[in-house]
């Protein structure tokens, strides 16, 4: 098998490069080989479109302003100041 | 008195640790936690932040705001911790092999999927989910199953943006296990999305 037939069948290396392409980058010849796999692998082009929903719903939840509620206890706070005032004293 | 400590924030240059736990202690945890899963480990951090702040007080020049400058001291302990999981992941025997990696998912010889993890469309790839709060719910669930080092990744890739040099810089991977874990980790992500909300 030639490098571009291999590349055809290849999966594994499909969803890396989509990988790497998606928060990085792939070289020209990359480019190429991964447009030849997705032309004939309808389920790797399933797992692209759904790879990059997930990247973008993940930075969604994760940019979102957290949660107000999330806060320090103030027995842990008092032992923090505590702990500032008695270094700041010495 | 919350909302008049907030309008104070950065409107001053020097640094006032009598202040710091009022006025930063939340947001400080907050920023930890998001980073890290786990509250014990946050607080830990949080009081380790202000130590190392007040060791090195005399450094601070008002050229960044007192959270600017706080904040970087507890980003870098963040990163400590990432580190210490990456090492322990890196030197797990066999493991530097990224082809036995995602071996699971595919076909050992042809390299094409393995029927039973066959990636099939389950709505998410038109229509943004994450209004659902049952998917969210389930995405976080999915997020939690990785392990700690691919959760740390993608929390810098993610989260802070951070270029792929300095995440591995930083955890002191190589960019090729970079990538492997990137891979796997999506891979595993995929399949317990699709698993779980069908």
């Amino acid at each position: 098998m030639d490098e571009l037939t291999k590349i055809a069948y290849n999966c594994k290396k499909a969803t890396y490069l989509i990988e790497k392409q998606d928060i990085g980058e792939i070289t020209l010849r990359e480019k190429l080989e991964l447009k030849i796999h997705l032309a004939g692998c309808r389920v790797c082009r399933v797992f692209q479109q759904q790879s990059a929903a997930i990247n973008r719903m993940i930075r969604n939840m994760l940019h979102r302003p957290v949660d107000e509620n999330i806060k320090l206890d103030d027995k842990f706070k008092n032992q923090l100041q505590h702990l500032i005032d008695e270094q700041l004293d010495k | 008195m919350q909302s008049q400590n907030s309008t104070n924030i950065g409107l001053d240059n020097s640094a006032a640790p009598r202040l710091w736990v009022t006025r930063h202690a939340d947001y400080l945890y907050k920023y930890a936690l998001t980073r890290i899963n786990d509250q014990e480990l946050a607080r830990d951090l949080v009081q380790e932040t202000f130590l190392a702040g007040l060791e090195r007080l005399q450094k601070f020049e008002g050229k960044s705001t007192e959270r600017t400058w706080l904040t970087a001291i507890l980003k870098n302990k963040i990163i400590d911790v990432y580190r210490k999981k990456a090492s322990a992941f890196v030197n797990v025997p066999g493991m530097t092999s990224a082809e036995q990696e995602t071996d699971d998912f595919f076909e050992p010889d042809a390299h094409n999927w393995k029927p039973n993890h066959r990636p099939a469309e389950f709505g998410i790839e038109q229509t943004d989910l994450l209004e659902s709060k049952e998917f969210e719910l389930i995405l976080q669930k999915c997020l939690r199953k990785l392990p700690s080092l691919w959760l740390s990744v993608f929390t810098m890739k993610h989260l802070d943006d951070e270029p792929t040099d300095t995440i591995c810089s930083d955890l002191r991977i190589s960019p090729s296990n970079f990538w492997v874990i990137i891979h796997r980790a999506k891979l595993s992500l995929r399949e317990c999305l699709q698993k779980n909300w069908i």
